[in-house]
């Protein structure tokens, strides 16, 4: 009998990342577009007590010095308290400035014209508030604000838009939850906030995944080869359910428009972005 | 026993490869820092050869903004062989560097390789980029046209073809080129670094490593690949500058990140060795009529009619 080699099948599954490599990248990245290009040498981040905010800090530090690095906690009054106390965890493990500025005035200083605001508007309203304290806070500190969304909320439209998308560098967009995880460990976030259920944390108890329906690590194993053009019969031989694939699916194809800028009329044949085009770093 | 002899000119040639970070657009700031460049290679030992990346000056991803920087082959010239001319060097040199083209309203993506002496200059060649990116990330021929002929040139250090960035990934490329005479492959390149699903470095990295490799390994050529480096607009270029011998060994390699020179003496004679262990490349010149007088291959035969089918 002669030995079989068989080859491992193609199929969807869960993205991997080096997190070396992707690390020493994100950090250049940083350097490059901060500070050499746009010659900012602060940054300011919102950090929320999540994986996705605590890696941005630590990705910020790296590259910039903890000593540039200004963290923003935004609380609402619902926000929870483990919440804030895990960002005080990245915050003193780093040695990054820090700043509590609590958003409950601002938001409820609107809402009380809006008692009857459900919990979607009520996290967009809060969302909204938090980019217009970052951005104000980046004008006084000299800082640019950095965003923190991953790709798997970017893609299933799991953001508030012009709100959490809005800061104008993203070290994360491209990486799904799941790499993100990894670069977490990587770098060394602290354990609590990598173990513990991803929350928007905009009304209490919340879970991303109960929100969403579905585990990041099936959804970004979907995503992933929904990318690259897998049909629905190759998902179930590999062992996804149709109800799986069409949630994230449809998702996906639901929220395009938030990937973009606002839609404009077009007129001329000089229309900025359509005809006019200069890169965003020119 | 009898020693080979060698006729070559030039047998040896000191090479030095600028792995740059230009500034997006800023062409005055971007020849100053070449400049400074130029000075620490002159004051050093001077190099026979200085190869730049493509779009080495401006920056590559520069969508409409190209029609405003791209300049004639002529000026670009001069303004090369004058970053050279003001470190004062006595001696010659020869230098490669990929830019925007504006000929006549019409653009390309070149290289050009100039022959630069105290008090003048010549331009040896200028190859225009043949085969121009244009999915996912990359948009060249909405604004660039492409080159239609890969020629190969003579210099002080034998035969040279230059291709740009996707130009060597098709292996046919340095095939005709190595057919056509071509001992060095110079290849200047914007590469947009991607892939963190690897062991050790990008995935792209890896990729072009080994094409490049395989490229020079099968032919018997030296290859010479100048990386840009640096972000634009979150696109980060994957640098990893490099030289490699007609064996496929790399001898030199810049890091993915980072502007830095890298050197190497590159002994021509080496060509001949490698070419006479692995003759893969006679071995193709005698074969290569049939693969292409093969009728069943897509190209035209035959004459051309008025309407050029």
């Amino acid at each position: 009998m002669l030995p079989v080699i068989e080859a491992s099948r193609n199929g969807p599954v869960p993205p991997r990342i080096n997190a070396r490599v992707a690390a020493e990248w994100l950090e250049a990245f940083l350097r490059d577009e901060l500070v050499e290009r746009r010659g900012i040498k602060r940054a300011v981040v919102g950090l929320s007590g999540g994986v996705d905010s605590a890696v941005t800090a630590y990705l910020c530090a790296r590259a910039i010095g903890p000593q540039n690095v200004h963290a923003i906690r935004m609380p609402y009054k619902s926000s929870s308290a483990d919440s804030l106390g895990d960002a005080k965890l990245v915050v003193e493990a780093l040695g990054i400035h820090e700043r509590t500025i609590e958003i409950t005035g601002a938001v409820d200083g609107y809402l009380q014209f809006e008692p009857d605001a459900d919990g979607r508007r009520r996290g967009n309203i809060m969302a909204r508030t938090r980019m217009l304290v970052l951005f104000d806070q980046g004008e006084k500190l000299g800082a640019l604000p950095i965003g923190t969304g991953n790709k798997t909320e970017r893609l299933l439209g799991y953001f508030t838009w012009h709100g959490d998308d809005a800061p104008p560098l993203n070290p994360l967009g491209d990486l799904f939850k799941t790499q993100v995880w990894e670069l977490a460990r990587y770098l060394g976030v602290p354990a609590p906030l990598i173990e513990k259920a991803p929350s928007a944390d905009l009304v209490p108890n919340q879970t991303d995944e109960g929100d969403l329906g579905i585990t990041y690590a099936r959804a970004d194993a979907i995503l992933a080869q929904l990318l690259h053009g897998y049909n629905p019969e190759q998902f179930a031989e590999h062992g996804f359910t149709e109800k799986e694939v069409e949630l994230v699916r449809k998702r996906v194809e639901g929220t395009h428009w938030k990937r973009h800028l606002p839609t404009t009329a077009m007129l001329s044949n000089t229309a900025i972005n359509e005809f006019y085009l200069r890169p965003v770093d020119f | 026993m009898r020693w080979p002899v060698w006729d070559m000119p030039d047998s040896r040639c000191k090479l030095a490869i600028v792995q740059t970070k230009p500034r997006k657009g800023q062409l005055d700031f971007n020849f100053a820092e070449l400049e400074k460049t130029f000075v620490q290679l002159a004051a050093e030992t001077p190099p026979d050869l200085i190869i730049l990346p493509e779009a080495a000056l401006t920056g590559y991803f520069l969508e409409g903004a190209v029609y405003d920087l791209a300049m004639p082959a002529e000026k670009f010239a001069g303004k090369l062989a004058g970053a050279w001319q003001s470190t004062k060097s006595k001696g010659s040199v020869d230098i490669v560097c990929g830019f925007y083209e504006n000929d006549n309203g019409t653009y390309y993506n070149s290289a050009v390789y100039l022959h630069v002496t105290p008090n003048g200059h010549d331009i040896v060649h200028v190859h225009r980029k043949m085969f121009l990116p244009t999915y996912g990330v990359f948009d060249e021929e909405r604004f660039l046209s492409r080159g239609r002929k890969l020629s190969v040139f003579d210099t002080r250090f034998g035969k040279m073809a230059m291709l740009v960035c996707e130009d060597v990934w098709h292996s046919i490329m340095p095939t005709i080129a190595a057919i056509k005479g071509a001992r060095f492959l110079i290849v200047p390149s914007a590469a947009p670094g991607r892939g963190v699903e690897g062991d050790e470095e990008l995935e792209s990295v890896s990729v072009w490593r080994s094409l490049l490799s395989s490229a020079a390994a099968e032919h018997g050529v030296y290859l010479l690949y100048a990386g840009l480096t640096g972000f634009e607009g979150g696109k980060g270029f994957s640098g990893s500058s490099s030289v490699i011998d007609p064996r496929g060994k790399v001898l030199v390699a810049a890091p993915v990140l980072g502007t830095c020179i890298i050197r190497a003496e590159l002994d021509v004679r080496e060509i001949d060795l490698a070419r006479a262990s692995l003759p893969l490349l006679g071995d193709l010149a005698s074969v290569l009529p049939d693969l292409l007088l093969d009728d069943e291959l897509p190209v035209a035969r035959g004459a051309i009619d008025a309407a050029g089918h």
